[in-house]
């Protein structure tokens, strides 16, 4: 572990300031940034994170869970995960995204990570986390490992030939299912992201994994009105059954009227370097009738461009088959 | 340290009931959830300063050079060893019987070859831990690289070696009308204690007080003294608490040795603790085996031969064989058997004994093949078992000292609901999943070693029992509590036990599950003895209350020593202690191993099980979850139910991440074991843990010692896999070889 320095936010504006004088926003900023700390802190244990300066900015407020204008809500940034996954508006109009907090490590760390954090978490790709390693995403040029390593729990889609390490969190997959917007303020004012947006596909800039400038600071997170009408659900697969990331998630949204699709929204988490939208799927789905047949085929077009790698390959059965299975249990066709 | 610490007994610990087979809580219990209890990573002393070793980035190859200016320059750091600048160390002498054992033989620093990934090259001593850290991570070192070996398959080196063998086995298997041939994987697994590896080393001259993680620590002490080159009375080996060992923690490893080396060189107490890391590189593991299984049989399912050919990993320069043909040659009755093995060398640390070695992964590999067989022959697994239940060990045939298999079966079956099962694959269904059920036999070799142990009652009334044998965690403190209640007759809350100091009479390891059935004739002899020197100090000297009555006619109960005739006559200990001017009444009692012994000559000694898996399996997401377990055990009389009950549910819970979770796997490029950490190895969490159903026979088995007791720490995990793979079998049609079972392989049911 670097040596550091610590200070301890008071102001918003006080942070940004602070946070702004680093060259990049990105996670090899020598400023940055603490929340809960369960991310940050651990890889810093492991050297794989060498910030000079740490802003805590948990005593910034931003920890509120409030209506908006139109219907939707409001999640502060430092809200905490076992909060979230247990406000009682949450749980009823947005169940996939309790489910997928609850879904996520373990209610200790639930009740210290923060939606903010949560949402910058790290990948878990065992190369990242091991300086003795080659990758790309900690030291960029210096290969990547995965490839043609241990690479069973890593990413099938969005990978390129620098990095295939997944977008871990469970909470982003419900969150890109709800179409949330992540709201940021930096030095020239505020501004906000649509989800989809948010993270960013690794390319030949892996170590680049969002599109935080410097200075930038997550405020809140919004979701959109919930839509009368519609089911959520959010269905995790893993070797044992908690305290692990997932092999396949898929967080669903939908609603059906008349024996159709209506309104659908697909995301799936532990397949992809970013939480992935299946729209191509949506598309398929919507105005279709609810049967298995439909499921499967949407199913298995989700996954059309999955590149598996040494390891994976069994992934793309599994994630086909968690996404038809999370869509029969949002639609009634089974109930475990 | 403080009596308080060393004792077993905390302050205000709650008086349990005083009888054999009763539900006695643990005596330390209080201790250890106060966070009173001192583990060796705990233990603090003055002056004290922190080791950590740099471990090697290559798998093979040489050290170059070694650089340690940036870190010697950093904030309190006192020193950075390595080879040449350490005085080195000697090797120890091969060992004898249980004695001197050490499964990484090569000293630290012997030579600047590097031979597996995580091999110490150098450490570095600092004020503060984290100072130590930051200088071992500044240590730079040069390697030149040779390529390494850490392929998972194995192959022979050299011809087999020949375990055991009766009869003609290839010629029974050709003729035979049924065969099973298949070959089984279990990985390399790691014992992860939740208690890191840990030493304390502190030197007065060329004295050296060694506070360990370790289950053995007369072996501990026997090996050190020969490494160090020291007077073997120079060093004591101390370890009052374990956060378990699993075998882990049986002989010494690099640290250990490291440790009491820069501590001697630093002049100052050195604490080095093991980084979990690091424990999946230097302390041992289970090592890879590759077992083919055949099976000759008739249509009866009489067996007519058995084939049993091994491999195991092994590092380079040690030859550690995992014994997976243990159970073989006596398990059932078959004429013709062959057990073979061999060992594959690759570029890993070395292996060691893992809970169970040799018939944990050995009975993975039996009871699967029985289990194909049984559905080849289609016979009901229990009823396939039944038929070749054997009248003696067919193997040394002796006469088994107690043996009822059978009847576990049969308990297991009635209280798992076995009638019920339709085996047909799929076939049943609950709450809309697909249930599996499965079954193994498993046996575990019951052993007792060499042990002694001292008692005294002292004036109080207090009796007092040191042995130098360890608690791993499993209740050694307890139990041998209750042995001394039973044999002085004085109330448990009165008994203090003290274990884990080598300067205590000599006592055995922990491990075989060995400690109980060792110990416990020990202390109930040495009981016996105390209360006969009490008795005669009541009957002679000057002052004696019963001066002249005959030893025969006075009895010691309750405290107090009366004539048998008349109890009413009771003097209490104290006075006839002070009568006496005695301190206290002692007495000296030992143990001899079963190893070599009268009773191995006469008996085939061993523990027996059957083993119950239910799962619960969902097609659609190939979701598997283990539901409900049940497991019957042999074990002789069972001392103290409650921790026994504990060994067998914690052996189930290790038994389910055996089956479906556990593997370190080595990255070959790099030769390292890569998920080494307890967020990519995964073991079984509470919610793995299903409702387990332990149940305990209770026949004593009176070759072993008196009370008929046998030990209960292995053969929990023994055979469970098995069942667990049965019942997988049974819910999806899948049969799973190589362990573990994978969301991969299910997708294929
Ligand atoms: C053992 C373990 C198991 C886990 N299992 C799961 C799991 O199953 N599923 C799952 O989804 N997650 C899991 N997690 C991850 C956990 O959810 C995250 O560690 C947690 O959500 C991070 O939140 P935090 O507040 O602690 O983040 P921190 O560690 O404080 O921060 C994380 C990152 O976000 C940045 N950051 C934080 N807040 C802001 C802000 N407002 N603006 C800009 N940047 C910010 C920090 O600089 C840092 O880079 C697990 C973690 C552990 C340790």
């Amino acid at each position: 572990m670097e040596r550091f320095q610590y200070t301890r936010a008071r102001t918003v504006p006080e942070a940004i300031g602070i946070a702004a004088q680093s060259t990049t926003a990105q996670q090899s900023a020598p400023i940055r940034f603490v929340a809960g700390g369960t991310t940050l802190v651990d890889l810093m244990k492991l050297d794989v994170e060498r910030p000079t300066r740490l802003v805590d900015i948990n005593h910034l407020g931003l920890n509120a869970i409030e209506r908006t204008a139109d219907g939707g809500l409001k999640v502060g940034a430092l809200v905490r995960n076992s909060a979230l996954a247990q406000d009682p508006a949450v749980m009823r109009d947005y169940r996939v995204l309790s489910e997928a907090l609850l879904s996520g490590a373990s209610a200790q760390l639930r009740n210290v990570a923060t939606t903010s954090g949560n949402l910058l978490q790290r990948t878990r790709c065992m190369y990242f986390r091991n300086t003795a390693m080659a990758c790309n995403k900690r030291e960029p040029g210096s290969g990547c490992s995965a490839i043609g390593g241990e690479n069973r729990t890593l990413a099938i889609l969005g990978t390129s030939s620098q990095c295939i390490a997944t977008n871990p969190s469970d909470m982003n997959v419900a969150l890109a299912a709800l179409e949330a917007t992540v709201h940021l303020q930096g030095t020239k004012g505020t501004r906000a992201i649509a989800f989809q947006d948010f993270h960013l596909l690794p390319g030949d800039t892996p170590n680049r994994e969002t599109v935080l400038e410097p200075g930038d600071l997550v405020t809140h997170v919004t979701l959109p009105p919930p839509r009368s009408g519609t089911t959520s659900r959010y269905l995790k697969l893993r070797d044992r059954a908690s305290y692990e990331f997932a092999l396949a998630s898929a967080a669903v949204v939908v609603e059906v009227a008349g024996g159709r699709f209506r309104y659908v929204r697909l995301a799936m988490g532990g397949i992809g370097t970013k939480p992935w939208r299946m729209t191509a799927a949506e598309q398929a789905l919507t105005g279709a009738p609810v049967d298995e047949a439909t499921i499967r085929q949407a199913a298995t077009l989700a996954l059309r461009d999955a590149r598996p790698q040494s390891q994976n390959g069994f992934k793309v059965e599994l994630a086909t088959r968690c996404l038809a299975h999370a869509l029969r249990l949002a639609t009634g066709m089974a109930s475990v | 340290m403080s009596r308080a610490r060393e004792s077993s007994r905390a302050p205000g610990a709650p008086e349990a009931p005083k009888v054999i087979g009763g539900k006695l809580p643990r005596i330390d219990g209080p201790l250890k959830v106060s966070g009173r209890a001192v583990y060796t990573s705990d233990v603090s002393l003055d002056g004290m300063l922190y080791a950590v070793p740099v471990p090697s980035t290559i798998a093979s190859g040489r050290i170059v050079s070694i650089d340690a200016a940036a870190a010697r320059k950093l904030a309190g750091v006192r020193a950075v060893y390595y080879r040449g600048n350490l005085r080195p160390f000697f090797r120890s002498a091969p060992p004898q019987g249980f004695s001197g054992l050490i499964d990484e033989k090569r000293p630290p620093f012997e030579d600047d070859v590097v031979r597996y990934y995580g091999q110490y090259v150098a450490v570095a001593v600092a004020q503060t831990m984290e100072q130590a850290k930051a200088a071992a991570d500044a240590v730079r070192v040069r390697y030149a690289a040779d390529a390494h070996n850490v392929e998972p398959h194995l192959a022979t080196e050299k011809p087999f070696r020949t375990e055991s063998e009766r009869g003609n086995a290839d010629a029974a298997f050709q003729s035979a009308p049924v065969k099973i041939d298949q070959t089984y994987v279990t990985p390399t697994e790691v014992h992860n204690p939740i208690e890191l590896h840990a030493t304390v080393a502190a030197w007065e001259g060329d004295r050296v007080t060694l506070y360990e993680t370790s289950q053995a620590i007369m072996n501990h002490r026997e090996v050190l003294y020969q490494m160090l080159g020291v007077p073997k009375e120079n060093v004591r080996v101390v370890s009052h608490f374990l956060g378990s060992g699993f075998g882990g923690k049986l002989w010494p490893w690099t640290h250990s040795i490291l440790a009491a080396g820069v501590a001697r060189e630093v002049g100052a107490p050195v604490k080095l603790v093991v980084s979990r890391q690091s424990m999946f590189q230097t302390v041992g593991h289970r090592p890879r085996t590759q077992q083919r299984f055949r099976i000759g049989a008739g249509h009866d399912g009489k067996l007519l031969s058995l084939h049993h050919e091994y491999l195991n990993q092994t590092s380079i320069l040690d030859d550690y064989g995992e014994d997976c043909g243990e159970a073989t040659p006596f398990m059932y009755s078959v004429p013709n058997v062959r057990v073979i093995s061999a060992l594959a060398h690759r570029n890993i640390g070395t292996p060691t004994a893992m809970r169970g070695p040799g018939a944990v992964p050995g009975l993975f590999a039996m009871e699967s093949a029985m289990d194909e067989l049984a559905i080849a022959l289609n016979i009901d697994p229990i009823e396939l078992r039944r038929r070749n239940e054997p009248q003696q060990d067919e193997s040394s045939k002796l006469p088994f000292s107690s043996r009822h298999l059978v009847e576990c079966m049969q308990v297991g079956a009635e209280k798992f609901g076995w009638a019920r099962r339709d085996a047909r694959v799929g076939a049943m269904k609950r709450d809309g999943l697909t249930i599996g059920w499965g079954m193994a036999a498993c046996s575990w070799g019951a052993m007792r070693s060499d042990a002694q142990a001292s008692v005294e009652i002292a004036r109080d009334g207090t009796v007092t029992v040191t042995t130098a044998t360890q608690d791993v965690g499993t209740g050694t403190y307890t139990v041998l509590a209750l042995v001394a209640a039973e044999a002085t007759g004085i109330s448990l809350d009165k008994i203090d036990v003290r274990l884990g100091d080598t300067s205590l009479p000599p006592g055995p390891i922990s491990g075989g599950s060995w400690v109980t059935a060792s110990v416990i004739p020990a202390v109930s002899n040495a009981a016996r003895v105390a209360v006969r020197s009490l008795l005669t100090m009541s009957t002679t000297g000057p002052n004696a209350p019963f001066a002249g009555a005959k030893f025969e006619d006075l009895q010691f109960a309750n405290g107090r020593v009366s004539r048998k005739r008349d109890p009413s006559t009771g003097v209490p200990i104290g006075e006839v202690l002070a009568r006496a001017n005695a301190r206290a009444a002692v007495g000296d009692g030992q143990s001899s191993t079963t190893l070599g012994g009268e009773e191995s000559k006469k008996y085939s000694l061993h523990s027996y099980g059957a083993q119950f898996a239910e799962v619960s399996w969902q097609p659609e997401t190939a979701r598997l979850r283990v539901s409900r377990f049940v497991s019957v055990i042999d074990a002789g009389r069972m001392l103290n139910p409650k921790p026994a009950r504990n060994q067998i549910e914690g052996a189930v819970v290790m038994g389910i991440g055996m089956a479906l979770f556990e593997e370190a796997r080595y990255d070959k490029r790099y030769g390292a074991p890569i998920n080494s950490n307890l967020a990519d190895y995964i073991v079984s969490t509470n919610a793995d843990a299903p409702p387990i159903d332990v149940t305990f026979l209770d026949h004593p088995d009176p070759v072993l010692n008196e009370f008929g007791a046998r030990g209960v720490g292995e053969i929990g995990l023994a055979g469970t896999a098995a069942a667990i793979t049965a019942a997988v079998y049974h819910a999806t049609g899948v049969r799973v070889r190589e362990l573990p079972v994978r969301i991969e392989d299910l997708l294929r049911g």
